[in-house]
């Protein structure tokens, strides 16, 4: 027995160009559809990830824009303010604060780095207290230098693949020429710390001639702690910010919100013309078969066999659509987030767009709701048709 | 086929809307059938009454307008009478009081009848076998292909089984029509104008397939035609003039063969 399946499947076929372009259509959506929602959590994910793998939950820096020194933290960046050491006997004897690390930031231009130079980014970090406040660090090669002013720097992964070193070799200081010995290499994180050259913090305040100066101090929480108290406790220290981590997310996401919008308009807009895409497939595929619908009457089809019918013509197409939409999208998620990563002001390390199962089923479900509320009307109205009006319609 | 019938004689309850054990297949009372056209009325059907015998084979001729295609509609449940009445079996269908909605006319046709129509009307992406099977899809039933084979061999398609319409000469396509029309065993075909785009040729083929159906089941068959040629290869003859009907020949049965 033939299934109403293949009766409608086989229906398809009769007019390939136009099913094929409708199937293109919902496929754009499902990419639109699938993508933007793979971004709406992968950028989360990734500034989560990027967050926790600071290590501390605070910092404070020397009075500025708060945007700027987020960013600054979480990228890495110039236009760099100091503040003393000294501030430090301020902040460890609070009973809210777990551990700390100082920090100094600096950075030189690199002639040699990359096509036209590049600007390369030294983080001055307290051996110690640096490594324990990143107990996931693991390395590829060597280890923490040990010394507080050895002339030592430890790579991240890509900053060593960039430049081609292995432990045991020396690195040059552009501007300073200075050497440092690479102690260690880090294992790939998929945070800017890949990126980034560590050198004990002495050695950089003597390159640098910063000496009992900082740029960052970062502040790990006891656990079950009132950070908001000492949040207001740190708020009354001289000419410096507190940046709360938590703080930070929320502002980045509230940036990116706006981006956030665009998008799903666009999507709203490429899922409303599949819709119309879908109807208009439909419906035209339904008058011009009124006439056939009235003889599957006389041969002993229901109202309701018509109806299923057209419905899963419709059915048949979202399902398709979606599914090539949803491949689409698993293909050219990297380009989505290279796009993304020109557009948006700030974005996170790791992928951007992440799709899992779960938003592949809610893509499918969605395409599926909406194409079956388009076949409902061209349905219907297939189903109502009287045969004799059909047989005596000119169509 | 005789097995054919056999199954449908013996077949599960939903039969019971076939016609009850009757020797009178239609009874037609008093049919007729107006129609509006602006502001004009149309008498299309004017007072036709007439009983036709389970196995008869029935031609109905006329001239175009003379409301042939109407009074097939109204016998066929296609459509409603403004005012007489039909039996079915015995059954009332329609009466003074009782008009049927599109479902309930669904629902006798699907039971009840067959139809071949002048322009075939076959599902064109679909092959000659799914074509006839297609009938049993809507009313659910596992039909076998084994049976159906035996229906496009009585009807002399059965070696075109996987052809596409397309593929299918005019009188082949009428004869798929007539296969899918019968895959269900209905106790009445309505055949509408079947040769009209039919060959001298392939039209007397096609009138000696009905007559051979006809009288090797026990099918009931009216047929409308302005070929009298070939109406006059029924059993029983029946001309339309101006919405009324007149019995040509009023013999029953008496077909030779």
């Amino acid at each position: 027995m033939i299934s109403k399946f293949q009766v409608a499947y086989k229906n398809l076929l009769r007019k390939r160009t136009r099913s094929i372009l409708t199937l293109i259509g919902i496929a754009l959506s499902a990419w639109v559809l699938v993508s933007l929602l793979g971004f709406n959590q992968g950028y989360e994910s990734a500034l989560n990830k990027d967050i926790d793998n600071m290590g501390f939950q605070m910092m404070i820096m020397a009075k500025g824009c708060p945007y700027e020194a987020a960013t600054m933290m979480l990228k890495g960046g110039t236009g760099l303010r100091y503040m003393k050491e000294s501030i430090i006997d301020n902040i460890v004897n609070e009973p809210e604060v777990d551990k700390i690390t100082p920090m100094l930031m600096q950075a030189v231009f690199d002639p040699n780095k990359g096509e036209s130079g590049g600007i390369s980014a030294y983080l001055g970090v307290d051996p110690r207290s640096f490594s324990a406040m990143k107990p996931f660090l693991t390395f590829r090669q060597g280890g923490w230098f040990v010394n507080e002013d050895s002339y030592e720097a430890v790579m991240g992964y890509e900053a060593a693949e960039l430049e081609q070193r292995e432990t045991g070799d020396m690195i040059l200081i552009p501007e300073k020429n200075i050497q440092l010995k690479v102690a260690g290499i880090l294992s790939r994180t998929g945070t800017q710390d890949d990126g980034t050259i560590f050198v004990p913090l002495r050695t950089v305040q003597k390159i640098f001639d910063r000496s009992g100066e900082l740029t960052t101090i970062g502040i790990k929480v006891k656990k079950d702690a009132d950070s908001t108290l000492l949040e207001e406790k740190l708020y009354k220290l001289p000419d410096v910010q507190i940046v709360s981590l938590a703080e930070v997310k929320h502002t980045i996401m509230k940036l990116i919100s706006t981006a956030k919008v665009m998008v799903l308009s666009i999507a709203i807009i490429a899922i409303m013309i599949a819709m119309v895409g879908v109807i208009n497939t439909v419906l035209m595929s339904v008058l011009e078969r009124l006439k056939e619908f009235g003889i599957l009457k006389t041969i002993g089809a229901m109202p309701w066999d018509i109806f299923t019918l057209v419905w899963i013509e419709t059915l048949i197409l979202c399902t398709t659509g979606g599914i090539l939409g949803i491949v689409l999208a698993l293909l050219l998620s990297r380009v989505a987030d290279i796009v993304i990563r020109q557009i948006l002001p700030y974005a996170p390390s790791g992928g951007l767009v992440v799709i899992n199962l779960k938003l592949i089923l809610i893509t499918l479900s969605i395409i599926l709701c909406i194409g079956l509320l388009s076949g409902l009307y061209p349905a219907w109205k297939a189903g109502r048709v009287r045969p004799l009006e059909a047989i005596r319609s000119d169509v | 086929m005789e097995g054919g019938k056999g199954q449908a004689a013996g077949s599960d309850k939903k039969r019971c809307l076939k016609m009850a054990d009757n020797r009178i297949s239609i009874d037609a009372r008093n049919l007729t059938k107006v129609y509006s056209r602006g502001n004009e009325e149309v008498l299309s059907v004017n007072d036709v009454s007439l009983q036709i015998n389970k196995g008869d084979f029935v031609s109905i001729i006329g001239p175009s307008g003379s409301g042939k295609t109407t009074l097939i509609n109204l016998l066929g449940c296609l459509d409603n009478p403004t005012s007489g009445e039909l039996y079915l079996g015995g059954r009332p269908i329609f009466d003074t009081d009782r008009r049927l909605s599109e479902r309930e006319l669904t629902g006798i046709r699907r039971e009840v009848f067959g139809y071949i129509f002048q322009n075939f009307y076959l599902i064109p992406t679909l092959t000659v076998m799914e074509n006839v099977m297609l009938p049993l899809t809507f009313y659910r039933k596992a039909g076998s292909e084994n049976e159906v084979d035996k229906l496009l061999k009585l009807l002399g398609i059965d070696h075109r089984k996987n052809h596409l319409p397309g593929q299918i000469s005019g009188g082949e396509m009428q004869r798929v029509a007539i296969a899918r029309a019968m895959v269900n065993m209905p106790e009445i075909l309505m055949a509408d104008e079947p040769t009209g785009n039919l060959d001298t040729k392939r039209s007397a083929e096609i009138v000696q397939v009905l007559k051979d159906l006809s009288r090797r089941t026990g099918l009931t068959i009216i047929m409308v035609t302005h070929n009298v040629k070939l109406a006059e290869q029924a059993g029983r003859l029946f001309q339309m003039s101006d919405g009324r009907i007149d019995e040509i020949y009023p013999q029953q049965n008496t077909d030779p063969d």
